[in-house]
């Protein structure tokens, strides 16, 4: 009996909702525009279905519509159906009967915990509302349930939490919070899009192995929606995959991962970084290094008291070392706030900073501005988000010249020349530098973002998060382009990221950062394949296999209490000295 | 918090310092001569010296200064030139008339700014909004005494619904309140619409909707606190924008409040009331930005004091 047969035999007891031809339109100023097309599949109770794809491809529109939550008046249902299971039909209700459906029938969370609670209102009252709008419990009786419902999800000290607001907790406490305000009157489905996506890794790990035994519990079939195949090989019995609003294949999981029946399905599951599935990379040559840090601390004062002293310093990075040599990548790895991007940041000498920055040899530290300017130009910056990092109001190829410019290395038609050999370099037509950012997609925009930092011929980049916003297969692409690059120029490459599969794909060598400080070093092998540290080996149990058929074993619980950056000035960070355990591999010990 | 408090009132005062210092030096500036205004048209150049001589003001800039200041120290704001009273026993008299108005005029613009801005949000686009926006433009653009003469005229003269000016009834009070409130209505109405389509983008009110809440539960609840948050900064700022509406508007409807003093004592060169109004008037700015900032992290969890 083949995976198909089993789940359909088991499941098609009963359809819990049911979409047929959905087709919704978007308003836009060139006319209306079709963002999914003609979507049909079945829900049954009890399951997981993902709807996974990459942006654009209507997933998230999908699941707006069956909560009747379209934005108006831009987009809009233009035909089709959307029926639960006792055949109540959600197309066209009005938003007085569409209030009926939700949170009782069905629910929803989103992919921002940071900004989908209401920053002024107690994370009581958010949850109380709730139960009290649809009629769960009495007023006197909404505290207890409010209490009940966070201990369901746990919340660590529940009853603290009921106080708070939502900035007083992290993103996967919010997240937690919001899939207690979503199951609180017990609906048939739980809507979830891209819950984890904002999340670290363990955290996403915790987050989705609660979602699993809350479904578990009260027998609620999830409609989950992502863009990550690790996601969707970890929660989903079955699997839509959607391209430009249309269903490109449906297939139970195993069955989808282990034959691809379209060449959609194929390229995308080719393009999903796996750990352990890049080959080795050469070994380099280090005779000389291009970027040289020794002990590099960056520390932000807190202020506080009558005059407004410093009282605490948050240590966001201390007592770093590092190096890298001309054609090296080194990744750094770390949850988020551990401190990496305030390296990239210092390699630039955009945060102040405490010890020594070399970078081919030239000291960066302690220089005026003026002394700077000429040694900045061999690092350069690649950031996360392409879209936030161009000047919408200026075209592309001003922005690539505007480096040129700044430091006065061409101008005129040399200029000219040098912007179009940059476009061409990273993979644009030249004929597109008088275009402004919207009119590219993201990828192109981070290929944009690319030719910038190569106008100074660099000779190191730092790309912090830079390939995180893009979709699989345009990750994939400018993975690539990366890598060419650095080939050609000998750049080499700080690059931080979060995503283990992705460092696996480019590291020579790996760093592992928690709380300001280096815990794990060495080369990518030794440090992803054969992690000494615990906390190296904590993050990496909890990246999900895009894999359905190997269960990942639960995330290995953290060692200690989380600890804090922030300490009072007399009192210094531990630093935790690093031993050679091989040859190149160094681990962080006990405090010194 | 009271490490904050504490900190905030020094800042305050050295605020009210220097505005001491500009408007006395702007004040010895000015082309007028009071010993000439006190002793009438028809005085002697030796009379004039004398007064002048009297009042202390042959002497150089900074001596007046200090010793204006050494006054201030006991609350002696010193006398009026011309009605030899005590500058702060005027303003004492008529400050209960201004404290009047001005909270009144704070009900209006609240009242009407928050409504019209709120609901130019809410049917952002539709002609409500077009012609809501208009109007608040043009409340905002109206010089005062323009509005306070064509309210009198319409609602006092031609209809005769209101007095024509004075104190002492709510009717007196209406017209000066809503000339005085129409200004922030304007400013109140267009912050209120853009901090409202803000808030009502956010990922937080697409929550509010997805729990199933109504629309009103939604506004009141989840909207509407939010979108005020960035208002209450103004409030404190408004204030010193009323102060510069009274002195105008009280004229015009013949209100016994500070503003009417300070338009006296200018016409008069009175140059007390003038320094003792103004300092009042900033005391007031101060104070206002002061408990605005105070009330802000009572609304906002976020905020915290420092």
């Amino acid at each position: 009996m083949s995976a198909a047969a089993e789940i359909s035999g088991r499941e098609a007891s009963r359809p819990v909702l049911t979409v047929k031809g959905l087709t919704i339109q978007v308003a836009t100023p060139e006319g209306a525009k079709i963002v999914v097309e003609d979507l049909g599949f079945t829900l049954n109770h009890g399951e997981t279905l993902c709807l996974a794809g990459e942006s654009g491809s209507g997933k998230s529109m999908t699941a707006l519509a069956i909560m009747g939550l379209l934005p108006k008046p831009m987009a809009r249902i233009a035909s089709g159906s959307i029926t639960l299971a006792d055949g109540t039909e959600l197309t066209g209700r009005s938003e007085r009967a569409m209030r009926k459906i939700r949170a009782q029938r069905i629910s929803m969370i989103f992919q921002e915990p940071m900004s989908s609670l209401n920053p002024v209102m107690t994370i009581g009252k958010q949850l109380e509302e709730v139960l009290l709008e649809h009629g769960m419990c009495s007023r006197s009786e909404a505290p207890a349930r409010a209490l009940d419902l966070l201990r369901d999800v746990q919340l660590t000290e529940a009853e603290k939490r009921l106080a708070q607001y939502p900035h007083e907790l992290s993103g996967g406490m919010r997240q937690r919070v919001m899939i207690a305000i979503a199951l609180a009157c017990n609906p048939e489905i739980l809507i979830a899009d891209e819950p984890t996506t904002a999340l670290d890794v363990t955290v996403q790990a915790e987050v989705l192995e609660l979602i699993r035994a809350l479904q578990r519990e009260h027998g609620t079939t999830v409609l989950m929606i992502t863009h990550d195949m690790g996601v969707v090989a970890e929660m989903a019995d079955r699997v839509v995959v959607m391209r430009n609003g249309k269903q490109e294949e449906a297939a139970p999981v195993r069955e989808l991962f282990a034959a691809p029946k379209t060449a959609y399905a194929r390229e995308l599951l080719a393009a999903v970084p796996r750990i352990g599935a890049a080959p080795t990379r050469p070994e380099l040559e280090r005779t000389r290094h291009t970027v040289d840090v020794e002990d590099l601390c960056v520390r932000f004062p807190m202020r506080g008291g009558l005059l407004n002293r410093v009282n605490a310093r948050l240590h966001a990075v201390e007592g770093v070392n590092f190096r890298i040599a001309p054609g090296e990548t080194l990744a750094l790895v770390g949850e988020s706030g551990c401190g990496k991007s305030t390296i990239g940041k210092a390699m630039l000498s955009l945060v102040p900073y405490e010890g020594s920055i070399r970078i081919e040899g030239q000291q960066m530290a302690g220089l005026s501005p003026h002394a700077l300017k000429p040694i900045r130009r061999n690092v350069q910056m690649i950031f996360q988000d392409p879209g936030a990092s161009l000047d919408a109001r200026m075209t592309v190829g001003k922005q690539v010249a505007e480096p040129l410019v700044v430091h006065g290395l061409a101008s005129g038609s040399e200029l000219q020349d040098r912007v179009e050999w940059l476009f061409r370099r990273v993979g644009l037509p030249a004929d597109h530098i008088d275009r402004f950012p919207h009119e590219f997609s993201g990828g192109q925009r981070q290929r944009i973002c690319i030719a910038r930092a190569l106008a100074l011929r660099p000779k190191a980049i730092v790309a912090d998060e830079s390939v995180s916003a893009l979709d699989v297969s345009v990750q994939a692409r400018v993975l690539e382009l990366l890598r060419e690059l650095q080939e050609e120029e000998g750049l080499a490459y700080l690059f931080i990221s979060h995503d283990m599969a992705v460092i696996d794909q480019v590291a020579d060598r790996v760093a592992v950062m928690n709380l300001g400080q280096i815990v794990e070093s060495g080369s990518r092998d030794q440090v992803l394949r054969d992690p000494q540290h615990a906390y190296t080996r904590r993050l990496l149990s909890a990246v999900p296999f895009p894999d359905p058929t190997r269960q990942r074993p639960p995330v290995i619980a953290r060692e200690g209490p989380v600890g804090s950056p922030v300490r009072p000035l007399d009192d210094p960070a531990p630093r935790f000295p690093l031993a050679e355990v091989a040859p190149g591999h160094w681990v962080a010990g006990d405090a010194a | 918090m009271w490490g904050y408090l504490i900190r905030r009132l020094g800042e305050s005062l050295l605020i009210l310092l220097g505005i001491s210092l500009v408007t006395f030096a702007l004040l010895y500036l000015v082309p007028a001569d009071p010993a000439r205004q006190i002793a009438g048209r028809s005085a002697t150049a030796e009379t004039v010296a004398n007064i002048r001589a009297q009042l202390g003001l042959d002497q150089p800039f900074y001596v007046q200064y200090f010793r204006y200041l050494g006054n201030l120290l006991y609350g002696d704001l010193g006398r009026s030139y011309l009605q030899r009273t005590e500058v702060s026993e005027l303003i004492a008299a008529r400050m209960p008339a201004t404290l009047l108005l001005m909270l009144a005029a704070i009900v209006v613009e609240l009242i009407m700014g928050l409504t019209i801005g709120a609901i130019a949000a809410i049917r952002r686009n539709s002609a409500l909004d077009h012609s809501l926006m208009v109007f608040s433009f043009v409340t905002i653009s109206a010089p005062q005494f323009v509005v306070g003469i064509l309210l009198l005229y319409v609602f006092a003269v031609q209809l005769q619904w209101f007095p024509i000016g004075g104190y002492g009834t709510f009717s007196h009070l209406v017209l000066p309140a809503i000339t005085i409130g129409l200004l922030g209505t304007g400013w109140y109405s267009r912050m209120m619409r853009s901090s409202m389509i803000d808030v009502l983008a956010q990922d937080y009110v697409r929550t509010a909707r997805a729990k199933g809440l109504g629309r009103l539960r939604i506004l009141v609840r989840h909207v509407a606190p939010n979108a005020i948050l960035p208002i209450i900064a103004m409030i404190g700022i408004d204030i010193g924008l009323f102060m510069s509406g009274i002195v105008v508007v009280e004229s015009v409807f013949g209100w016994p409040g500070i503003g009417q003093l300070a338009w006296q004592a200018i016409q008069r060169v009175d140059i007390p009331i003038i320094m003792g109004v103004t300092l009042v008037s900033a005391c007031f700015i101060v104070l206002g930005n002061l408990l605005a900032d105070l009330v802000a992290p009572l609304v906002d969890p976020r905020i915290k004091l420092k």
